[in-house]
């Protein structure tokens, strides 16, 4: 919220500075904004509901490094038209968006705008006494300065407001995001250079030139994204045969999935281990489709103990003929088994089993005495048959989501 | 190259010689040796890395290298850069391979060397004034470089047999376009080398290179995520399939067959592969059929043939929330439709039933037909496509059958393994509602 605030502070100034002062070199400031405008249109959503626009980035940072334009001409561009240029940018480039119904996501945008600012405000001072034609590389050795504090402010901005959402904890949620995005954001970093650079040289005209890698390296990303999130939904959905054929009652499985990423996120799990603990906590009943009929009831926690086991190894061998999923195989084969005798299971396979127990008890139903039973029951059998840590990170989400948050 | 003919081996002689001459005959007068020697260690590293930055095109990241040297170092320079090709790190690359795709490379460079020298009037590294007017004469000079290296490849293909001719109705419009977007990228990757080596020098290698390595690495990612999908999806769905002995595979086969007709009737990448994800789930709703309806031996009473007839609507029911194109969705609801209006669950006819179900029931039928069931074995291959054909027009849609018949006779056809009668009866299926052949028996239907 203070992110906005801010941002909507930075727009308000930067504009009112631009109306004082008319915009130097104009045309530039057009053609970079149409390039935002562009980036922004081609939003991207990185897996784990991540919202990047890169190329709006790139020609953002871009516009902000820039030195001089075709050779001798020097870019004049305050810090504060910087900003102007990229809020209005940004703004046009949500229109489209908002127009289908797409609500922007506003920490998003703020967020990127103060990055720019940031960097603007830094570097834009400096920019008269960098000369591309004498000690390229002291100018050189600035820009690589200014976006890698660029993808700094980025990267720990996200964390903090990942961290905040999802109640992880800041230090996880700052390695997860170092994980996933700094190698796009250094993409973004290299392509601000390449850009300022290339109009140095080429005049203007580079903007157009360099719309194929940029495409490129977008459609990459892009198809990774979409496979990424086709994948989740696959197995989400197929996880859900067990309900269809009356095996488990429904809705099991995408509850486990989720209480279970939950309980793992409170214990800071990666976000690399969170995934393969959904996708195993989402296939931990797949066992069950090798029985000719279903267990009357459906919950597993009513079969023996030795069928249990026999269903999770069962399970298991499913998830292996796949070939890909060795470690989700491993999960799921090790969900039945109870904690005593062997504290060093995996911890996901803990997690699930917990899960797993707490849902067979309670089911859909929102019931606070349910609830509260079940976890009495857990708790009873704790360090026997459940691990105590992960009892006790489900009573906390338990507890946040009697308030109404998961 | 192993069985190269007599005739090949004079051609890739010839694009040797060819090279040899070019470069012992060139003009060395004003080539930047130092700059010569950056690219040649980067044109090396290209060809030395694993390419493909999409699936479906062949352009390499030494593209790149030959054009940035094609305006930096001219002609012969550049036609010497590409010579670095011989050293490149490739394991069991034949010599004789290696020599050629060397001599191409600089063919192709010297050709696209000597056109933009011609056009732009000079070489060397570009000064800002030269811009925009070398762009023109660039984009002249990539695109000969391409010809000539695709006329000197294809050449070689024929000799080999590996290129052939389709009619172009099997030329998908997907791939073309990735292509040449590739190309057009690739060009504007040598172009940017070019330009910021003014300014930058060797470092602007580094630079340009960064963000095309980033996206190789998504790109990567995303097969091996692709693979990883369709793996996980082939296993789930055979575990819906463990239940039935029979049955075993049906989902991985009626897949293919349909990726196979779909090919053939020339979609677009994109439909093929829904179709083939169609074709794979197309069943998972069978799990909804109690078990002892499935392997009941005697007539179906209405009421279980009912159960049966819902059993596209529960799979549609659990494959819904997969971001899947709708066709595939439909796909799945339609595969028991006839083309009679006879079929279910809607009763759907003719050009009513969704192309994607009309193809999905026809390579089912045939897996049907050509597998081991409890009650018949299997039909040999021939024998099935027989019977479609018989029953093209009432249940199969013609269109569909003679492009499934056209692909196994070119491709051929696996059939499962024939099975021997399962260790415990209780997996076993008695009738199979897949089979046109053999229609469920229902008591009360004088059909059964």
């Amino acid at each position: 919220m203070t992110l906005i605030v801010a941002a909507a502070v930075l727009v308000v100034a930067s504009l009112g500075a631009v109306l004082v002062n008319p915009a130097d070199q104009p045309r530039l400031a057009v053609a970079f904004g149409a390039l935002i405008v562009l980036g922004e249109l081609a939003r991207l959503a990185m897996p784990g509901n991540r919202e990047t626009a890169p190329i709006s980035m790139a020609g953002a940072l871009g516009y902000t490094l820039l030195l001089n334009i075709g050779g001798t001409e020097r870019a004049q561009q305050s810090a504060m038209q910087v900003v102007a240029v990229t809020a209005i940018a940004m703004t046009i480039g949500a229109l489209p968006h908002i127009a289908v119904g797409r609500l922007p996501r506003l920490d998003v945008l703020a967020r990127r705008l103060i990055t720019i600012a940031a960097v603007a405000f830094a570097y834009r001072p400096l920019a008269p006494h960098l000369d591309l034609r004498g000690a390229w590389w002291t100018a050189l050795a600035a820009m690589v300065g200014a976006v890698v504090l660029a993808m700094a402010i980025d990267l720990v901005v996200t964390a903090l407001i990942r961290a905040e959402a999802l109640s992880a904890r800041v230090g996880v949620a700052l390695a997860d995001e170092f994980q996933s995005q700094l190698r796009l954001d250094i993409a973004v970093a290299a392509t601000a250079i390449i850009v300022a650079l290339a109009i140095g040289i080429m005049g203007i005209l580079a903007l157009l030139v360099f719309t194929g890698p940029l495409l490129v390296t977008q459609i990459a990303f892009r198809r990774y994204a979409a496979i990424r999130s086709t994948y989740l939904q696959t197995v989400r959905a197929l996880a859900r045969v067990t309900e269809v054929g009356g095996y488990v009652e429904s809705g099991h499985s995408r509850r486990v999935g989720d209480l279970s990423v939950a309980i793992g996120r409170e214990l800071g799990m990666y976000e690399a281990e969170l995934l393969e603990l959904e996708y195993a906590a989402l296939m931990h009943d797949i066992g069950q489709l090798s029985l000719p009929d279903p267990i009357p009831g459906g919950a597993t926690v009513f079969a023996g103990a030795d069928e249990q086991l026999r269903i999770a190894k069962l399970g298991a061998e499913v998830i292996r003929q796949a070939g890909v999923l060795e470690a989700v195989a491993n999960i799921v084969e090790h969900q039945c088994e109870p904690y005593k005798p062997n504290p060093e299971l995996p911890l996901a396979s803990r997690v699930i089993r917990v899960a797993n127990a707490y849902d067979d008890m309670v089911g859909g139903s929102g019931d606070h005495d349910r609830s509260a039973a079940a976890l009495d029951r857990l708790r009873h059998d704790v360090a026997i048959e459940f691990d105590p840590d992960v009892v006790e990170a489900l009573a906390r989400v338990i507890d946040r989501l009697g308030h109404g948050r998961f | 190259m192993n069985a190269l003919p007599l005739a090949g081996r004079l051609y890739v002689g010839c694009v040797v010689a060819a090279a040899a001459i070019l470069i012992y005959t060139g003009d060395y007068g004003n080539v930047a040796w130092p700059v010569a020697a950056m690219l040649g260690a980067l044109f090396v590293a290209c060809e030395s890395t694993s390419t493909s930055i999409a699936d479906d095109a062949t352009v390499s990241l030494s593209f790149s290298a030959a054009l940035a040297s094609v305006v930096l170092v001219g002609p012969t320079g550049a036609a010497l850069v590409s010579l670095a090709a011989l050293f490149s790190v490739r394991k069991g690359l034949p010599v004789v391979k290696r020599a050629f795709n060397a001599a191409q490379f600089s063919v192709s460079a010297y050709a696209a060397g000597t056109v933009f020298e011609t056009l732009h009037g000079k070489h060397g590294v570009p000064q800002a004034s030269e811009f925009p007017g070398l762009i023109g004469p660039y984009l002249i000079a990539a695109f000969v470089y391409i010809a000539v290296n695709m006329l000197l490849v294809g050449g070689v293909l024929l000799f080999i047999g590996q290129l052939r001719f389709r009619s172009p109705k099997y030329l998908h419009r997907g791939p073309a376009v990735s292509l040449v977007a590739n190309y057009a990228a690739y060009a504007t990757f040598g172009l940017l080398i070019a330009a910021l080596w003014t300014i930058i020098g060797w470092v602007s290698v580094f630079l340009v290179l960064t963000p095309l390595v980033v996206a190789r690495w998504a790109f990567a990612q995303y097969t091996e995520q692709q693979r990883a999908h369709e793996a996980t999806l082939a296993a789930m769905c055979q575990a819906v399939e463990t239940k039935d002995y029979y049955t075993r595979g049906h989902c991985v086969r009626v897949s293919r067959g349909s990726a196979m007709i779909a090919e053939e009737l020339g979609m677009h990448a994109d439909r093929v592969d829904a179709v083939r994800h169609a074709g794979m789930m197309h069943d998972v709703g069978k799990l909804g059929v109690p078990t002892r309806v499935l392997q009941k031996s005697g007539p179906l009473t209405p009421d279980e043939f009912a159960t049966i007839q819902l059993h596209p609507m529960r799979g549609l029911e659990i494959v819904r929330e997969i971001g899947f194109l709708d066709e595939a969705l439909a796909g799945i609801l339609h595969h028991h439709e006839r083309i009679d209006g006879r079929g279910y669950p809607m009763g759907l006819a003719g050009d009513e039933i969704p192309e994607f179900a009309r193809i999905i029931g026809v390579a089912d039928a045939l897996d049907s037909m050509t597998s081991t069931r409890s009650y018949r074995g299997a039909r040999p291959v021939p024998e099935a496509l027989e019977e479609l054909l018989k029953c093209a027009g009432a249940q199969f849609d013609p269109v569909m059958v003679d492009a499934l018949i056209r692909s196994i006779k070119r491709e051929g056809w696996d059939p499962p393994r024939p099975v021997g009668p399962p260790d415990s009866p209780g997996q076993v299926a008695r009738q199979d509602h897949d089979d046109p052949t053999a229609p469920l028996r229902v008591s009360g239907d004088p059909a059964g």
